[in-house]
């Protein structure tokens, strides 16, 4: 099989070649008019089917992967590395993804497989699919020869070939696993596909927007995945890491959010370029950043150059990545100089208080942010490099500094949909922002009633003073966009004579792109409201012994003792605790403690009760080996389940605006 | 003057509150509109901006909440990459020692600066959680700021450019308290937004 897979990647990256020297060729004869043997049209056709081909050649090697994972093939010493004979089939699955180079591998094949749907969908516009289809193949090249060369996964263990594997890391052994780093990396490696279709629009000087139109599915869509990938990351972190938060500014972390941001300010940015014709440079810079900043962060946490937790992706394979980046770089650069007369706005802005202005203020953050996150995640290395001093820039950095930029964000979030394109008048902003801002204010007062203030002990608490904010914003944002609909829907109403809600529902299908946007503020501002539940942690650490009791919130903890179990992959202890609420017991909790045979590393396994005022997260710290009686750390996390709701929101928007608008009546019958 | 006597007046002051009131009170649409308002806007978002800083500039005092805030602005040092108050794992070789560490020097009164220095030439600078406000870190807080600063000048003055002539009329409808330069086109998109309950999709 490690020889079978082999020659599958070889074919592939054989295939990856023609196809971009073909596609150069044709396109290259193409745009000279020069005759050839060959008529450029089938030698870009012939390129084009072996992109096809190539699909088919890295599933090959894929599975190929999959399938010794599965027959316990430890000769290749991947497998001997990340999995072991008890490791159950799904985590087995997983270990495609756990190491570097079947991480690579999966990368590559992802790539293979937008190729594969981008050159069969080929025929929306044949000329640009080539272009994007030839610099696809490129970036095809490079992830080929990197799992090639530089980290093939196939290769074989020197000496004799072990009857068991190191086994997956603890870590990774956790269903979210298996569906987190695909879903991410269906992100990062979608971005790919945008980028081509931007540089191939640009160095062919394709005429009007419809590459943004054709790139808008695969955008969204990437997006979509990338935002999936990092809640998912973070409801990981949430509860295997066991230290009761979820998101840790780790350098991994911060190269998932970086794309991600320039990806969210892309997604807006190019409804200006559909619209109005502008900011056409700034889109297309947008999206190159945003595929080098896919490929800045896996330099940066594979190549070693930041400590990062995920010590299970860091190798040598840097200096691939430094010269790939170098080399992007340079293409879009000079590309871009060469072609940039092509991308003249074809407008002007009318008003600074309209909704193209806001669009702007709305990237202007999104990038400061971005800036911010990637400040910090390269601040260690330029202290050392300038000072010889290497620091830690961890999360008190990003509280102070990337919060406020949020909460701007916030703000822009409802400004934004309740201002008109082109300009607006004052009448105009009284009448959109009055209930909106009002919300906002009295949110605050109840929040001061309620007892949320920002000072504490004559002092100023800066969780409380966020959380206010935080929450005051977000009833104004939310009265903001709900008031959007409701304007919507009681026109729709009044013309069609339906009911509010059927109205409401007439209004979406008629406009899916922009009231799925709304929705899917709707659930950035649930996510907020989340987020800034942490305000209000508590936690308790305390030996329990048998019948001891522990309070937190409303909730009393009785340990029922604590016990031990086995099976073949891991031994595990866990405490039993009665949970009561109001004097009744209302659940059992068993948080846990894994120690995995294989690579006798232990793993927490943290108990969660969720309601969706807060999260009671319990975990089992060990036994005291004085005592011999379970330490048990419990946690109240307010608002935790509004995280993951929020999420939910932005999948459903997500899929409301990639859903086709339905065209009235009178616009179908007239076509 | 104490010190909260000395802030209110400066707020008084900066605001203006008692003359701005007698100046935006009743004509100031009809006399200056634009620049009276702008000028409480900016003098509000001043003394805001500087209540808030004043805010964040006040530490915490007693011990229990100086324990907790000095443990977040400190790693624990076992490679685990969590903050010393967040650090719960089982069998910490460090983390035990460092909050004991932390604790007594609270309670000899030692000030947080002597704390973190401390903390920091016995374990390296990188047991601080965050770059410090001397030195080379400086450049971390302001660069941020810097960028943002540059960033906001640019998209201004890229409206600026953008909108050329028409920005020059803005101003001036600006002043009249509209922002449409055309009544007429104004009062028609008024009209069809009301009407079609949209403004032309996201």
């Amino acid at each position: 099989m490690a020889a079978f897979g082999s020659l599958a990647l070889l074919i592939a990256l054989a295939l990856a070649a023609y196809n971009l020297l073909a596609a150069s060729l044709a396109l290259r004869l193409i745009a000279t008019g020069q005759q050839a043997r060959i008529s450029p049209e089938r030698l870009a056709d012939t390129a084009r089917r072996a992109g096809i081909a190539g699909f088919v050649a890295v599933s090959a090697a894929a599975f190929a992967l999959v399938y010794s994972v599965f027959i316990n093939d430890f000769h290749i010493a991947y497998i001997m590395e990340h999995s072991n004979v008890a490791l159950p089939g799904p985590y087995k699955f997983a270990a495609l993804w756990s190491g570097q180079e079947g991480s690579l591998l999966l990368w590559a094949w992802l790539l293979a497989a937008y190729g594969f749907v981008l050159r069969l969908t080929h025929k929306r516009d044949v000329k640009l699919y080539a272009y994007a289809g030839a610099i696809l193949a490129a970036v095809q090249v490079f992830f080929l020869a990197v799992v090639n060369f530089a980290a093939p996964p196939f290769a074989l263990l020197k000496g004799a070939i072990p009857e068991d594997g190191n086994g997956l890391n603890p870590l990774l052994q956790y269903p979210e696993m298996v569906i987190h780093p695909p879903l991410l990396y269906l992100g990062y490696v979608g971005f790919t596909i945008p980028f081509c279709f931007a540089l191939g629009a640009l160095m062919m000087r394709y005429p009007g927007e419809k590459w943004i139109k054709i790139t808008r599915v695969w955008t969204l869509v990437t997006w979509l995945f990338l935002t999936c990938g990092i809640f998912l990351g973070m409801h990981w972190a949430y509860a295997v890491l066991g230290w009761g938060g979820y998101w840790g500014w780790d350098p991994v972390e911060n190269a998932s959010l970086m794309p991600w941001l320039t990806g969210t300010a892309f997604l807006h940015s190019v409804m200006m370029q559909e619209k109005k014709g502008m900011m056409k440079s700034w889109n297309v810079w947008l999206i190159f950043s945003t595929f080098l900043l896919s490929i800045l962060g896996t330099l940066l946490t594979r190549a070693g150059l930041v400590s990062s937790v995920h010590a299970f992706a860091q190798s040598s394979i840097g200096d691939w990545f430094v010269v790939f980046l170098v080399i992007v770089l340079a293409v879009c650069i000079f590309t871009y100089i060469l072609n940039r007369k092509h991308l003249k706005s074809d407008q002007q802005l009318e008003s600074l208080v309209s909704r193209e202005s806001s669009f702007l203020f709305n990237n202007l953050v999104l990038l400061t942010a971005c800036f911010v996150v990637l400040w910090g995640t390269l601040f260690p290395i330029l202290s050392e490099y300038v000072v010889g001093n290497k620091v830690t820039v961890g999360a008190p950095f990003y509280n102070r500094v990337a919060i406020p930029i949020g909460l701007f964000l916030l703000i822009l979030t409802g400004v934004g949909p309740l201002l008109p394109w082109r300009s607006t008048s004052m009448r105009s902003i009284k009448r959109n922002f009055v209930v909106p801002v009002i919300a906002l204010w009295v949110m605050a007062i109840i929040c001061l009633v309620v007892g949320i203030r920002p000072w504490k002990d004559g002092a100023i608490d800066q969780g409380n003073f966020y959380a206010l904010v935080a929450f005051s914003i977000s009833a104004g944002v939310l009265t903001a966009i709900l008031s959007e609909f409701g304007r919507g829907a009681r026109v729709i109403s009044k013309q069609t004579g339906k009911n509010f809600f059927v109205a409401m529902y007439l209004l979406v299908r008629r406009n899916t792109r922009r009231y799925g946007g709304y929705v899917i503020h709707i659930g950035v501002v649930i996510v907020v409201v989340g987020l800034a539940g942490a305000a209000f942690n508590q936690n308790i650490e305390k030996e329990l012994g048998l019948h001891d009791k522990l309070n937190i919130g409303p909730y009393t903890l009785e340990c029922m003792g604590f016990t031990q179990d086995s099976n073949a992959n891991y031994n595990s202890e866990y405490a039993m605790l009665d949970v009561y609420e109001g004097g009744k017991k209302v659940f059992q909790m068993t948080p846990e403690k894994r120690v995995y045979l294989a690579t006798e590393q232990p793993q927490t396994m943290v108990a969660i009760h969720s309601v969706i005022s807060w999260d009671l997260y319990v975990v089992y710290e060990g036994a005291n080996p004085d005592t011999n009686q379970p330490i048990i750390k419990a946690i109240i996390n307010p608002l935790v389940s509004w995280i993951w709701a929020g999420v939910l929101l932005i999948i459903f928007g997500t899929a409301v605006a990639l859903f086709p608008s339905q065209k009235p009546a009178a616009q179908k019958g007239g076509q | 003057m104490g010190a909260s006597a000395r802030l209110t007046h400066w707020l008084k002051t900066a605001v203006g509150a008692p003359s701005s009131t007698r100046r935006l009170g009743k004509g100031w649409e009809s006399t200056n509109p634009s620049r009276s308002s702008l000028t409480f806007w900016l003098k509000g978002a001043q003394a805001l901006a500087l209540a808030v800083a004043v805010c964040f500039s006040l530490g915490a005092s007693d011990a229990g909440s100086r324990f907790n805030n000095l443990g977040h602005r400190m790693m624990c040092t076992c490679s685990c990459a969590q903050l010393l108050g967040e650090c719960n794992h089982v069998g910490c070789t460090q983390s035990g020692q460092e909050r004991s560490e932390l604790a007594a020097m609270i309670a000899n009164g030692d000030n947080d600066e002597k704390i973190l220095g401390a903390f920091s030439a016995k374990y390296g600078a990188t047991v601080l959680a965050a770059p410090t406000a001397h030195g080379f870190d400086v450049v971390a807080w302001i660069a941020p700021v810097a960028v943002f600063v540059a960033a906001l000048l640019g998209t201004i003055l890229l409206v600026r450019r953008w909108s050329g002539v028409s920005f020059k009329t803005e101003k001036a409808a600006f002043k009249n308290g509209e922002f449409e330069t055309d009544p007429a086109k104004a009062a028609l998109r008024d009209k069809i937004r009301r009407e079609t309950g949209a403004d032309g999709g996201f």
